[in-house]
């Protein structure tokens, strides 16, 4: 709006200039609306409507009509609420999981990595350099049976035998925070690197022990880097359904195996519009309490 | 290509294999998140999906989707030698991709496409028994003209007639496979020959089974003495639904997949398995007979995977060549040098005596009389039982 402002009291402007300038932050931002309308706005419509549909007896699979049946929600809820729950429930402990690692990661790279830092900030995105399936298909291999980490944990005392990671929720989570850990570790990076390092010094000068200015000083200075961090690891998540299929079992399946099924195996695609638009209102609720209760305007 | 992929290390299968299943998977999320658009386009579509017209004669090209490892792959040049020979003698050029990697995933893939009579990409598509039954209901599959495929008279007398596509006029086998039990030869030395034998306590939280349900209930279904070809009831289905989800809760169940269930018998986290006979005697070859496959005693199941020319193909006569030339014998034994699966084409064990003598002995590949009578065809579900039961079998699951 400040551009607008500029060019309507620029001084040599010809009215003419002056309608196409004005038309310019439009259709700079065209394509994006263009993108938006074409796989937002129109694809959300459509799930809507397809959500409510019922399917007549005896008619082919895949055939569906619209009935209004806003029971529709209720049902795939009632029958799928365990799997959902469990989606928020993973993506919370992967979430927290990943902070735990991230935050000493982000930190020590911020402020004591030196001349390794670039070295080290590569580390953290080289992992994108390979598949994400890939990447979690080697974690079967890792937590395997006989593998390396269930063999280590063995040898401890009052393990039973039968011990095992490899399909378990902790296999999920541990691949759900895995996946996400960089989506967590940059902003928090970003967030740490532009402290001034003389506000610490000041809190020094004030008396401030380490622990204090890490409570007073740097953890609220970090906060729009831990927010967003924490939404951006959240956020896909809790959508996740790749990590539940290929470290889980079927005790562990999350709301993303229940649409996939749904839509892919049942042919049910009533049922996978309702779950993924109460995943996504689900999702949009949490968020908005979490940044307003989080006060950090700088994202929203 | 089972023989092929099994010969490379475990590493370069995982990677291999990966790759596949992350097309699928790929497809998944593009799907779940654009699942309402899709629907919509999927919705509401009347069986009169539109034929597309043929250019065979203009454009020299015929495209094909099939499943892994399911040709004749030759490793240092990466062709299929026997498609180069058939472009060779034809003309035509054959673009042969490895698309498929389940049917409901694929199906969910090109439906959309198919309704509104828009080109999938694919002249040949390469699905199950039942799946073959879902394209034509719908009208999504053309009628094979005989005059193009005279080779049609050699398929092997028990594929002639089946109940999804009586007197195969749309679609012909591509290659057969049996559903029974595989596993470890040195953890299970006795192996395994009843679902008693499968559950045993020693295989507790060992065991995987198929995600596709006509083989692990058609499985389950022949061991509580139900025939799963004859028209059983739905208690009898149920009956079997509660049995899996038994064994799922109780432990012993360890994973519901598909088929990269090889690779966690090759990692130890599964003693036995519910699984395809190819896999598994691909895997004993190459291990030394370290896992083993056998029909269950109370009976095994039987599928074939089919060629089929979707309704939007513009090659039409381009892709009745080719399922032609793979119904010649001579072709169709160079398929069954290279893959462990049941070949449908009469006369090319004399064929494939020619090339490779031990194998055309093998009763897996050219099975008799007495294989076929221990095995059964999952009988064809109405779209309400499809519905339902399918619903059931992905609750059951943990879906």
């Amino acid at each position: 709006m400040a551009f607008l402002h500029a060019v309507s009291t620029g001084k040599s402007a010809t009215k003419s200039v002056l309608k196409s300038r004005s038309l310019t932050p439009y259709l700079l931002l065209a394509p994006g609306l263009i993108w938006l309308v074409t796989f937002f706005i129109i694809p959300i419509f459509s799930l809507g409507s397809t959500s409510t549909m019922v399917r007549p007896e005896g008619a082919q699979i895949g055939v569906y009509v619209q009935e209004l049946r806003f029971a529709n929600y209720v049902d795939a809820f009632l029958a799928n609420q365990d799997q959902y729950i469990r989606s928020f429930v993973y993506a919370g402990l992967a979430t927290i999981l990943a902070l735990l690692i991230a935050y000493p990661l982000a930190y020590a790279i911020a402020f004591k990595s030196g001349k390794y830092r670039n070295i080290l900030l590569v580390l953290v995105i080289a992992p994108f350099f390979t598949s994400f399936l890939l990447r979690t298909i080697a974690w079967t291999q890792i937590l395997a049976d006989s593998g390396p980490v269930v063999s280590a944990i063995k040898v401890l005392p009052f393990i039973d035998d039968l011990f095992r990671i490899n399909n378990t929720s902790t296999a999920v989570v541990i691949g759900l925070a895995y996946n996400f850990l960089p989506f967590m570790t940059l902003p928090l990076y970003a967030s740490l690197e532009r402290i001034d390092p003389r506000t610490l010094e000041a809190a020094g000068d004030l008396y401030a022990n380490g622990l204090t200015t890490f409570r007073k000083v740097t953890l609220p200075l970090s906060m729009p880097g831990l927010v967003a961090g924490t939404l951006l690891t959240f956020i896909p998540a809790a959508g996740d359904y790749v990590n539940a299929a290929i470290l889980g079992n079927p005790g562990t399946k999350m709301i993303g195996n229940v649409i996939e099924s749904r839509f892919f195996a049942v042919v049910d695609y009533p049922t996978a519009a309702a779950l993924s638009f109460t995943l996504m209102a689900t999702i949009l609720i949490l968020v908005t309490v979490y940044i307003r209760r989080s006060g950090t305007d700088e994202l929203v | 290509m089972k023989k092929d992929i099994n010969s490379l290390s475990p590493e370069a299968r995982a990677i291999i294999r990966a790759q596949v299943s992350r097309r699928s998977v790929l497809a998944g999320v593009g799907a779940v998140s654009a699942a309402g658009l899709l629907a919509a386009c999927g919705t509401g579509s009347s069986t009169a999906a539109k034929v597309a017209v043929d250019v065979s004669d203009t454009e020299k090209i015929v495209r094909w989707a099939n499943w892994t490892y399911y040709l004749d792959f030759d490793e240092a040049s990466s062709t299929n030698p026997s498609l180069l020979q058939f472009e060779k003698e034809s003309g035509i050029d054959a673009t042969y991709d490895e698309a498929i990697d389940d049917n409901n995933t694929f199906y969910g893939k090109v439906q959309g496409q198919l309704s509104i009579g828009t080109d999938i990409g694919y002249d040949i598509v390469t699905p199950t028994d039942w799946m073959v039954g879902r394209w034509i209901d719908q009208g999504y599959a053309q009628k094979l003209d005989p005059a193009n495929v005279p080779n049609k008279s050699n398929i092997r007398e028990s594929l002639s007639n089946v109940y999804y596509d009586q007197g195969r006029q749309y679609s012909l086998t591509w290659q057969s496979g049996f559903a029974g039990f595989g596993w470890n030869t040195q953890k299970l030395p006795k192996g395994v020959r009843t679902m008693d034998d499968l559950f045993s306590p020693a295989n507790k939280g060992k065991v995987l089974v198929l995600s596709e349900l006509r083989d692990t209930i058609g499985l389950i279904l022949l061991s509580q003495g139900v025939d799963p070809a004859s028209n059983f009831t739905e208690d009898q289905y149920m009956n079997a639904i509660d049995f899996l989800k038994g064994k799922i809760q109780d432990g012993f169940i360890r994973q519901v997949k598909g088929n990269s269930y090889t690779e966690d018998l090759q990692r130890g986290d599964a003693n036995a398995v519910i699984g395809w006979s190819g896999d598994l005697f691909g895997l004993r070859q190459d291990t030394d007979g370290k896992f083993d496959f056998a029909i269950p005693e109370s009976g095994g199941m039987l599928w074939s995977d089919n060629v089929l020319i979707p309704s939007t193909s513009t090659h039409k006569k381009n892709a009745e060549k080719l399922i032609n030339y793979y119904y010649d014998p001579v072709n169709a034994a160079k398929v069954a040098a290279a893959v462990v699966w049941v070949c449908p084409v009469e006369g090319t064990q004399q064929e494939l005596a020619k090339i490779d003598p031990k194998r055309a002995e093998s009763t897996f590949i050219f099975p008799d009389a007495a294989t076929l009578a221990k095995v059964k065809v999952f009988r064809s579900l109405s779209a309400d039982e499809s519905t339902k039961f399918q619903t059931a079998f992905d609750e059951a699951i943990g879906n």
